[in-house]
């Protein structure tokens, strides 16, 4: 349940914005959150909700944008997907993860009084 | 207040921001391995389930290695001193970190650990994780090398239900291959085949802790992989 780290660090990342704007409340907040990253999308929401009462982000909401995993030849650019063996069968190559590990904060909504 | 209308309602600001939510553990991770490099010691992150034979590895690497002067450990445990106190049993400088109801370690808490062990003269450091397949893949220490254990008995299908783990793996030691005679229905090549679809590069090494089997090979890459460092550091 280490998505409760991760909202901590959420809250600690928005206050600082939060004071840098002098912003009273936050309005909205959009995550991206790779498929690969280790955190799942509804832990995070669920561990959003319990945490954010009392802090900066309270009454804010939360749009989680999932990210697919996306493997790459480095060569030819070949495409692998979950699942597929990660070396590609033309080049020999081993695959590059191009997206999909992400734990992003993307943008925020400030509400200045 | 909205100044457009005067209405009363807050203004909105929109605020770009593109910062990952681990960069204060990264940081922290950062500077653990300007320590470690400095040092020269090759910080390894020993992770796995809960009773895939991570400790019993590390004893298996003692009882084989001519001396353990130059090995230390750290232990991430949630209640218990007990792996930190088994490796110093078998000749390992230990320390448990004791996380409470944390499921993984972090940055933060392995470089305080570090100021109470005696470390700096040490040519490696293995920093056993809590045991967990899924919260340790997403932390970084500051190793230099990430290392899974994975038993034999743990399921063929292990690596494609967490793939998180298995991806940042340089390393996946196969451990109890001792059992595999008990286990008729275990396909190591199924294994192997989980791995190759969950790490570009799949590193597999089959060991036993019981018998030793597998074990030299796991030395000598570790002492490939501190040579690949130093030749890197200079």
């Amino acid at each position: 349940m280490h998505e409760y780290s991760i909202v901590q660090a959420l809250l600690e990342r928005v206050q600082e914005q939060a004071d840098i704007h002098g912003a009273s409340a936050v309005h909205s907040l959009r995550v991206k959150i790779g498929e690969l990253s280790g955190v799942e999308v509804e832990l995070l929401q669920s561990a959003f909700e319990l945490f954010r009462e009392r802090s900066i982000c309270d009454g804010a909401k939360l749009e989680v944008i999932p990210v697919a995993a996306c493997w790459k030849c480095p060569d030819c650019q070949r495409t692998m997907r979950r699942g597929e063996v990660l070396r590609c069968v033309d080049c020999a190559q081993p695959a590059q993860l191009v997206e999909g590990d992400e734990i992003v904060l993307e943008r925020l909504e400030l509400e200045v009084a | 207040m909205c100044e457009t209308c005067g209405c009363g309602d807050p203004e909105l600001i929109p605020v770009e921001v593109h910062e990952s939510l681990l960069s204060e553990n990264d940081k922290q991770a950062q500077h653990n391995r300007e320590h470690f490099d400095s040092h020269g010691v090759l910080a390894i992150n020993l992770m796995g389930s809960p009773g895939s034979g991570k400790t019993a590895v590390l004893e298996a690497t003692a009882k084989a290695m001519a001396s353990t002067g130059g090995v230390t450990a750290l232990s991430g445990d949630l209640a218990t001193d007990n792996d930190a106190s088994r490796l110093r049993v078998a000749g390992i400088d230990s320390l448990s970190i004791t996380t409470g109801s944390a499921c993984h370690l972090d940055a933060r808490l392995v470089h305080k650990a570090l100021h109470d062990l005696s470390w700096h003269d040490a040519d490696l450091l293995f920093i056993e994780n809590v045991g967990n397949l899924v919260c340790p893949a997403v932390y970084d220490l500051g190793q230099a090398v990430n290392v899974v254990a994975l038993s034999v008995t743990e399921g063929e299908d292990k690596p494609l239900k967490y793939p998180v783990m298995f991806r940042t793996a340089d390393l996946v030691l196969l451990t109890k291959i001792d059992l595999l005679p008990h286990l008729p229905q275990v396909d190591v090549e199924k294994i192997e085949d989980a791995l190759a679809r969950t790490m570009p590069e799949p590193a597999v090494i089959r060991v036993s802790a019981i018998t030793g089997e597998g074990i030299d090979d796991w030395l000598g890459w570790l002492e490939s992989r501190k040579s690949a460092r130093s030749v890197g550091v200079a």
